[in-house]
């Protein structure tokens, strides 16, 4: 399974990496859009202060859309689901394959992000060590949360639009638990940030195990 | 035409689904008149309460009941053994009556929250949860919607379901995990001992009594509608079946009878000898 998952992943990654879709469509929108929230809240540093910790994880979560829907994209082309059912790879090894590769896709542009809000919002992060944790279990709940769903769209026609309303509402959590913590971590206190790990963890914990369960039925569909 | 007339046919809901409907009538007859009439008002809430006895019970049917069942169905579907159609039309008519229920919920809730609370809305976490469980439902209404092919349509609603039903506990636990505005479970708290008492409480249970036989008659008549719209649909597609055949059993025979069926766009259909199978 884990080999078949780091073929997936490998596979995923380098065709983002070749088509560089994600790097020059899908991370423009992502600052973009922290330009446009800006805009919206007006230029008065202590509100986008307050408001970065929300403003950074909404961000993360349109890219998640974006990101599993490309995902799925680069499967849509001809028999290329075929190809993957028949070729004898474990449904729970693509599952964790694509999550990964969907993971990876959503660090890098986590860290691009972050660059951009100092930049741009004048925010440091006081306890890294939580932030880094928050982002961690939170990439994990957006990834797998965000590969079931994009399978469970995948091949149909309203696929576009269907998308974020199916994982948005499952994903709402993480948003509301990764700004709190995040927010801990950038103005404290340290202790409610913490407590909010309790939520991104046994979110990313169940539906990575709901993933692995579940995707086997789902790939027969195709 | 013939065929249509053929297709008309008589349905009669089973028995048990007639004695569930006339006793959840009777049932909510009953909530009702104890509610309004009998059960007197209450010292801090006055005629308020009596949203009580409708408010738990809904969002019960809604939130346990019905995503509850939604998710069992789904489930047995997806497990090889117990596959059947029966179960995925199961889970689509509980989700579909669930959804109702969600919305009334969210409804009594607001109706009750603007006097009390003095604001319709709350950001309140089991509100909050309660709404996103709401769009959550939806979402698979709409993916129910999507044509596909009846299997795959159902495999995926199954999973859905599931994944969504997984967001459930998060709205139970939500009261404890975040300190709210919204009191506590009054029937099924810790030491499972009721805090409500007399003829209240007795309403309040009839009233979960009511509203659990109105949820098992709707989803039996959303079962029967389900059954039926199937029929129809493979019905009416083998009619325009057989009308396009007829069709291009005219047109090969006028255009010289190659034997081939068209279609009236021009798209080659099956050949009529294929009807019977």
């Amino acid at each position: 399974m884990w080999r078949d998952a780091l073929l997936v992943a490998g596979k995923d990654l380098r065709i983002e990496l070749r088509s560089r879709v994600a790097l020059w469509q899908v991370l423009p929108v992502a600052v973009l859009s922290l330009v446009l929230y800006a805009f919206a809240l007006g230029p008065a540093r202590h509100t986008l202060a307050a408001a970065a910790p929300g403003l950074f994880w909404l961000a993360v979560l349109f890219s998640t859309v974006l990101a599993t829907q490309r995902s799925f994209a680069i499967e849509s082309g001809e028999g290329t689901r075929d190809g993957l059912r028949v070729s004898g790879i474990d449904p729970a090894g693509v599952f964790l394959g694509k999550a990964a590769a969907v993971a990876a896709e959503l660090a890098v542009l986590q860290v691009v992000l972050w660059a951009a809000m100092t930049l741009l919002f004048g925010v440091h992060i006081h306890t890294a060590w939580l932030a880094i944790v928050a982002s961690f279990l939170a990439t994990i709940g957006l990834a797998t949360a965000g590969t079931l769903y994009g399978a469970l769209s995948a091949g149909l026609r309203v696929r576009e639009t269907l998308l974020p309303l199916l994982v948005l509402p499952v994903l709402a959590p993480v948003l509301l638990a990764a700004s709190r913590a995040w927010s801990g971590a950038l103005t404290g206190p340290v202790s409610s940030g913490e407590s909010w790990l309790r939520i991104l963890g046994p979110f990313a914990a169940v539906y990575l195990v709901v993933g692995i369960v579940l995707y086997g039925p789902l790939l027969e569909t195709a | 035409m013939s065929t249509s007339e053929k297709t008309v046919t008589v349905v009669r809901r089973p028995r048990w689904l007639r004695v569930v409907g006339a006793l959840a009538l009777v049932s909510t007859a009953a909530t009702v008149w104890l509610g309004l009439w009998v059960t007197p008002p209450d010292a801090v809430q006055k005629n308020l309460v009596r949203l009580v006895y409708l408010h738990p019970p809904i969002a019960w049917v809604a939130l346990y009941l019905a995503f509850g069942l939604s998710a069992l169905a789904s489930l047995l579907y997806l497990w090889r053994r117990t596959r059947s159609m029966f179960w995925d039309r199961l889970a689509a008519s509980s989700v579909e009556v669930g959804v109702v229920f969600n919305a009334l919920t969210l409804a009594t809730g607001m109706i009750w929250g603007r006097p009390t609370w003095g604001v319709w809305w709350t950001w309140d976490a089991r509100l909050t949860s309660t709404a996103l469980l709401l769009v959550l439902f939806l979402g698979y209404l709409a993916l129910r919607r999507v044509p596909v092919d009846p299997e795959v349509r159902a495999r995926r609603c199954a999973v859905a379901a599931l994944i969504a039903f997984v967001d459930v506990p998060i709205v139970h636990f939500s009261v404890i995990w975040w300190q709210t505005l919204h009191q506590g479970a009054t029937v099924l708290n810790a030491n499972l001992s009721p805090t409500i008492h007399g003829s209240m409480a007795w309403t309040l249970l009839l009233g979960f009594i009511a509203l659990t036989l109105v949820f098992v008659w709707m989803v039996g008549v959303r079962y029967q509608i389900e059954v039926l719209a199937d029929r129809t649909g493979a019905e009416r597609l083998e009619v325009s079946l057989a009308e396009r055949w007829a069709e291009g059993d005219l047109d090969s025979s006028t255009a010289g009878g190659n034997g081939h069926a068209n279609g009236a766009n021009g798209s080659p259909v099956r050949s009529p000898t294929r009807v019977g199978q």
